[in-house]
């Protein structure tokens, strides 16, 4: 009763056990990244709360108090942990970058996909993928060489503050939005070019009413996108910012952000102390703001999908 | 592909070895503040010369990450800048407190200023935002620009309590993490002041006279200069490691103290005239 057909059809193949042994690989390397992900959540929640439930802050006066200094008591007794000057100084660098980074990405999107051609993109493309390899610590330490220095000849005081931040942040997140947008700009179908001129648009109409317009969520998302990757940013804002930790009034007086207030921190508090929960409590903050960030970009993504 | 696994795996393998073999024998792991680190690191350094299976390994961090860590037992040895009763959410009765050196803190201004000498009173009034000029203090009429080391940082806490003796607050100000950066800030900026331990001057930055006094090892021994502080080296009381306190009175010894100590801007303790204990007091040492 040796039957090699039967045997084989019910033996599982070698393919069906390399799938057997593909899908659980792959399933255990998602697993693992849920895990460490829902532990990272975890930690700095756990963290970031006990500023309130161990130590008495209140949330709102955490948000909105603009004294920090989480070594000491203020008048009511009260630690002085106002996240207010961080809180502002980490949007109005991020708000003020992409403000600046937008314009020069969507024009240098535009030249290399619709302008300048095959050799254009080719010079083009090396030198932005370039600029998104180089280390944050080298664009602080130009930064603290070049643009303070720059900053102080031009508008006077030290250099250090939000417009030499934002400078920074500009040359950093530029590449990222410029080849997202080359991105979405690709990914505009060449019909709809062709119509276009068919309809005797020129270039510049028709980049400007067909082009432009059909990438609108493309280009959206890639802004948004360099603003996480500025609001993120740590070692190259604290080196430029000066991490003063008052309301910031002007563009050019020091000013300090979320991240560069931890990295500076953390080595000289002890956990479980006040001050290290509350540096916990401005991580959770950052989180929350990534979170959003991510949420903002699908929700684009979703939108943009729906009219096509 | 199976070739591209193959040779993934190799290379994690030969990483794993790489590093299993940087870490045979012994490792004692030293952790803490920036100050001590460079003296820490060249004693161990020769320390590994006398015991070659041993390996002294130092980092930086801090000195609460340096308290924390060697409470919680996770290192062999916190440096830290400060006494452990000073920091809180330290346990100091559970740590042995080893002064193995006494560094003095200076404070540094812009070399183009024209201040030779402050007063402590000025140094006060300077960084708790009294004075705002330096016409204020002899030199030319220009803002001063204030730059902090990081709230709880060992070399702050030292230069605030001796300069703020009346319970002065800081004025918010730029604020910095490391030594280096500081002198790199004061060296290139107008009208800057701010203060680090005397290891880390260099040419590039002007050390004022306080009180007429200038900053040297024999104005620190004998008190005369008096922003200084001990360098601690803390271990748990329950410490069972033979090395570790082997290294300990290796950096106390003789040796190290002339040789290492004093070399690289530190002042050995054993050269001290006086003594100062935890609330501030200084005593002449008979």
């Amino acid at each position: 009763m040796n039957d090699p057909i039967r045997e084989s059809m019910l033996k599982k193949s070698k393919a069906a056990k390399r799938e057997t042994f593909g899908k659980t690989i792959s399933f255990l390397a998602i697993a693992v990244i849920v895990a460490v992900v829902a532990a990272i959540f975890y930690f700095v929640a756990s963290k970031g709360i006990s500023t309130f439930t161990q130590n008495g802050v209140n949330f709102w006066d955490f948000l909105t108090g603009s004294t920090w200094n989480p070594g000491s008591k203020g008048a009511d007794g009260k630690p002085l942990v106002g996240a207010l000057p961080m809180i502002l100084g980490s949007f109005f660098v991020t708000i003020l970058a992409a403000i600046i980074a937008t314009p020069f990405a969507i024009a240098a999107a535009i030249f290399m996909t619709e302008v300048a051609g095959k050799k254009g993109t080719k010079i083009l493309q090396p030198v932005i993928e370039l600029l998104v390899g180089i280390p944050s610590v080298v664009y602080g330490f130009i930064g603290l060489s070049v643009v303070v220095p720059f900053v102080r000849s031009i508008f006077g005081g030290t250099g250090f503050g939000i417009l030499a931040g934002t400078f920074v942040l500009f040359v950093m997140i530029l590449p990222t939005v410029t080849s997202m947008t080359v991105d979405s700009l690709r990914s505009v179908p060449r019909h709809y070019r062709e119509a276009s001129y068919a309809l005797a648009a020129t270039r510049w109409q028709t980049i400007y009413k067909v082009i432009l317009r059909s990438a609108m969520p493309g280009i959206l998302t890639a802004i948004v996108f360099g603003m996480a990757r500025a609001f993120g940013e740590a070692l190259a804002v604290q080196m430029v910012i000066g991490n003063a930790f008052t309301v910031p009034n002007s563009l050019t007086t020091p000013a300090s952000t979320l991240t560069s207030v931890l990295t500076m921190g953390m080595g000289n508090s002890v956990m479980g102390t006040l001050s290290n929960n509350a540096l916990w409590s401005l991580a959770l903050i950052l989180l929350m703001m990534s979170l959003i960030f991510n949420l903002v970009i699908r929700w684009i993504g979703n939108k943009g999908g729906n009219t096509k | 592909m199976k070739k591209k696994i193959l040779g993934l795996l190799t290379l994690m393998a030969t990483m794993l070895i790489a590093t299993g073999c940087q870490i045979k024998g012994e490792v004692m792991n030293v952790v803490g503040s920036s100050a001590l680190q460079p003296l820490v690191e060249s004693a161990g350094e020769s320390f590994s010369k006398i015991h070659p299976d041993l390996y002294v390994n130092v980092q930086g961090g801090g000195t609460g990450t340096g308290l924390a860590q060697v409470q919680g037992g996770a290192v062999d040895i916190g440096n830290s800048d400060l006494y452990a009763e000073e920091k809180s959410g330290i346990d100091a009765s559970q740590l042995t407190d080893n002064r193995v050196a006494v560094v003095g803190i200076t404070p540094i201004i812009n070399p183009d200023l024209k201040v030779s000498n402050l007063t402590l009173q000025q140094l006060s009034d300077i960084f708790s935002g009294k004075i705002t000029n330096w016409k204020d203090v002899g030199g030319q009429d220009l803002p001063i620009t204030v730059i902090n080391r990081a709230q709880g940082s060992g070399t702050r806490v030292v230069f605030e309590s001796a300069v703020f003796k009346n319970g002065e607050k800081a004025i918010k100000a730029q604020e910095q993490d490391s030594s280096g950066m500081v002198r790199q800030i004061v060296a290139t900026t107008p009208g800057t002041i701010s203060y680090s331990s005397y290891s880390y001057i260099n040419d590039s930055v002007k050390t004022p006279a306080v009180d007429g006094v200038v900053l040297s090892h024999d104005t620190v021994v004998d008190n005369s200069w008096k922003i200084w502080a001990y360098e601690h080296m803390y271990i748990r009381k329950d410490m069972q490691k033979e090395r570790v306190h082997e290294f300990l009175n290796f950096i106390l010894s003789d040796d190290v103290q002339d040789n290492i100590v004093n070399k690289m801007g530190y002042i050995a303790i054993k050269d001290m005239k006086v003594e100062k204990t935890l609330d501030g007091q200084v005593k002449s040492i008979e």
